[in-house]
């Protein structure tokens, strides 16, 4: 009877607890298995495309295959041919030169908004805020033709100083994204107390500010920079014959005949990122402040 | 106190008016250019919009323009999540290399990107030598200038958009919130959506916005993997201003991706905040 009892109050618990931690026990490995293959499969194909077009750019052979059938440097040796490539090298350096102005004046110009818009509440710093930021939603190949067209009615031929002036529009935002964010951690008692001892607002910028908000926009400038250089949509209206850009032209070198020194510009770019990217993770944290 | 508040305010001018000069007044130009009917820029009228939207090629471009966004925007949000919540899980020095790894594909250019998928979709390409040598087919299969190749091709070029703002968000949820939710006997996929998913809805409706701006009007990849078979409002804006110099008609669907991107935009947004409604 109490045996009875007790297995009749204990066994279905005991059974149900026991097909309950079954359950539970499947249930987490399916998320384990769902949630890792397919964050595997995103993993994948983020960093697959990097790898391979870096072998590629080592094929021996005339066309694109993989995996390439020897190594060689064939590909790196012509494009570096001051002669032969002679059209890829003027685009890669009219882009660097953008690239620099534009990250330059970009990088002043959004510096300056950004001390002007930190911690201000209110309809007009918001909308103002709303309307530097809107490049990174807005189509750029809608304002690569709109201004295009302005540029055009004003009267000037394309010319690498209208396209700088397209690219700063563009790359502000990235500039003025950091900066506003490091803005966002100066402690305003510190330009207080700087005020009160006699400082004036240069100085206190000089030495409060901008030692706090220079990473911010170290990394900024970087994305600028970077930004200008990979522009497509801007450049493509804004370029001229005469001012050819590096993405313009590799995109004709994939259009027709695909010539193979594509894939060794890519690895060169490939890189350049690669190394500008370990010396920004060093100096200002650069993936951290990305990723806030 | 007054003036130096005063001259801190200035400081934005000049970006504001480089803004106003180089922004502002080139779109209100695109918008007065697409009211002409002629290529010559002389007669006012709306014959050339009438012409446009008349069409039901345009429309089946701009209907195909959204879908390829919205496919994008499904395929990236599907990897890059679990990617998100292996991520929350990782110790730190796992945290830094998938961040790495992310990062990396958003600061090689687009145009190198895109040229990776060629090696990868084309007829001699990866998938097309693994699915030959495992005999999973007789002939290369097409994957150039299909959608299908096209989405997958963007999932990857505009996977670090999505991530972004999802692990920025992502990284500061309160943990003890998923153990309490594990403590009070909820299996982790009752924690993914009741408890985690809720509350970095927010991460992923900002990143869902930029792929989704961002995928219908990638150019150069809608372009050169899609090819001329596969029309897309970028393509028909490139065509009608640098090819054909019809800017009215050029301006016209410039002005039509504007608002078809800015509708999209809203309409994730406004999914985003009923759904987070729901969830809570």
């Amino acid at each position: 009877m109490s045996l009875r009892r007790v297995l009749g109050g204990a066994a279905p618990a005991l059974f149900a607890n026991d097909a309950k931690t079954w359950r539970c026990r499947a249930s987490d490995l399916a998320y384990r298995v769902v949630v890792g293959s397919l964050a595997g499969l995103g993993l994948l194909i983020l960093v697959a495309p990097v790898v391979i077009v870096l072998l590629t750019s080592f094929t021996p052979s005339r066309s694109i295959k993989f995996p390439p059938s020897g190594l060689s440097l064939q590909w790196y040796q012509l494009l570096f041919d001051p002669v032969r490539s002679s059209q890829i090298h003027r685009a890669a350096l009219n882009s660097l030169m953008v690239a620099v102005v534009a990250m330059a004046c970009a990088t002043a110009l959004a510096t300056l908004a950004s001390v002007a818009l930190a911690r201000r509440s209110g309809t007009w710093p918001r909308a103002v805020d709303t309307l530097f930021m809107s490049p990174l939603i807005l189509p750029m190949l809608a304002f690569g033709l709109a201004a295009l067209m302005y540029f055009t009615f004003l009267g000037f031929r394309p010319s690498l100083a209208l396209i700088m002036i397209g690219h700063i529009v563009v790359v502000a935002p990235f500039v003025l994204r950091t900066t506003s964010a490091s803005m966002s951690q100066l402690d305003p008692a510190l330009l207080e107390t700087s005020a009160s001892l006699g400082a004036g607002w240069l100085y206190t910028f000089r030495r409060v500010t901008l030692p706090v908000i220079a990473p911010g926009i170290a990394a900024g400038a970087f994305l600028a920079f970077i930004a200008s250089l990979d522009n497509v949509p801007v450049s493509l209206f804004l370029a001229g014959p005469r001012s050819d850009m590096l993405p313009i032209r590799m995109w004709g070198m994939m259009e027709s005949a695909l010539d193979v020194r594509v894939a060794a510009v890519s690895g060169v770019l490939i890189a350049i990122v690669l190394v500008l990217m370990l010396v920004m993770e060093r100096l200002v944290g650069l993936t951290r402040r990305l990723r806030d | 106190m007054r003036r130096p508040r005063l001259a801190e305010w200035q400081l934005a001018l000049p970006l504001a008016l480089a803004y106003a000069a180089f922004f502002l007044v080139p779109l209100v130009l695109l918008i007065a250019v697409s009211a002409f009917d002629d290529e010559k820029i002389t007669i006012v009228g709306f014959a050339q919009w009438r012409k446009f939207l008349g069409d039901p090629f345009t429309w089946k471009v701009i209907v195909d323009t959204v879908k390829l966004g919205c496919f994008t925007v499904v395929a990236t949000a599907l990897v890059a999540y679990p990617i998100a919540l292996v991520y929350l899980g990782a110790g730190p020095r796992w945290q830094r290399a998938i961040l790495f790894v992310v990062i990396l594909p958003l600061l090689t250019s687009v145009v190198v990107r895109t040229f990776a998928w060629i090696v990868i979709l084309g007829r001699e390409g990866v998938i097309n030598q693994a699915v030959l040598w495992l005999g999973l087919a007789p002939a290369p299969l097409r994957l150039l200038q299909t959608e299908h190749g096209l989405v997958i091709a963007l999932t990857q070029i505009e996977m670090p958009l999505l991530l972004l703002p999802l692990l920025s968000v992502m990284s500061r949820l309160d943990p003890s919130l998923r153990d309490a939710s594990a403590g009070l006997g909820a299996t982790r996929w009752r924690t993914l959506f009741r408890v985690t998913l809720p509350l970095s809805l927010p991460g992923l409706v900002a990143g869902c916005m930029l792929v989704f701006a961002s995928s219908t009007t990638a150019f150069i990849s809608q372009f050169v993997i899609g090819g001329n078979r596969l029309v897309y409002l970028p393509l028909l804006i490139w065509q009608q201003s640098l090819v054909v110099y019809n800017w009215p008609l050029a301006a016209a669907a410039a002005l039509t991706l504007l608002v078809s991107v800015g509708l999209g935009v809203a309409a994730i947004s406004a999914l985003g905040r009923r759904s987070r409604a729901y969830a809570v």
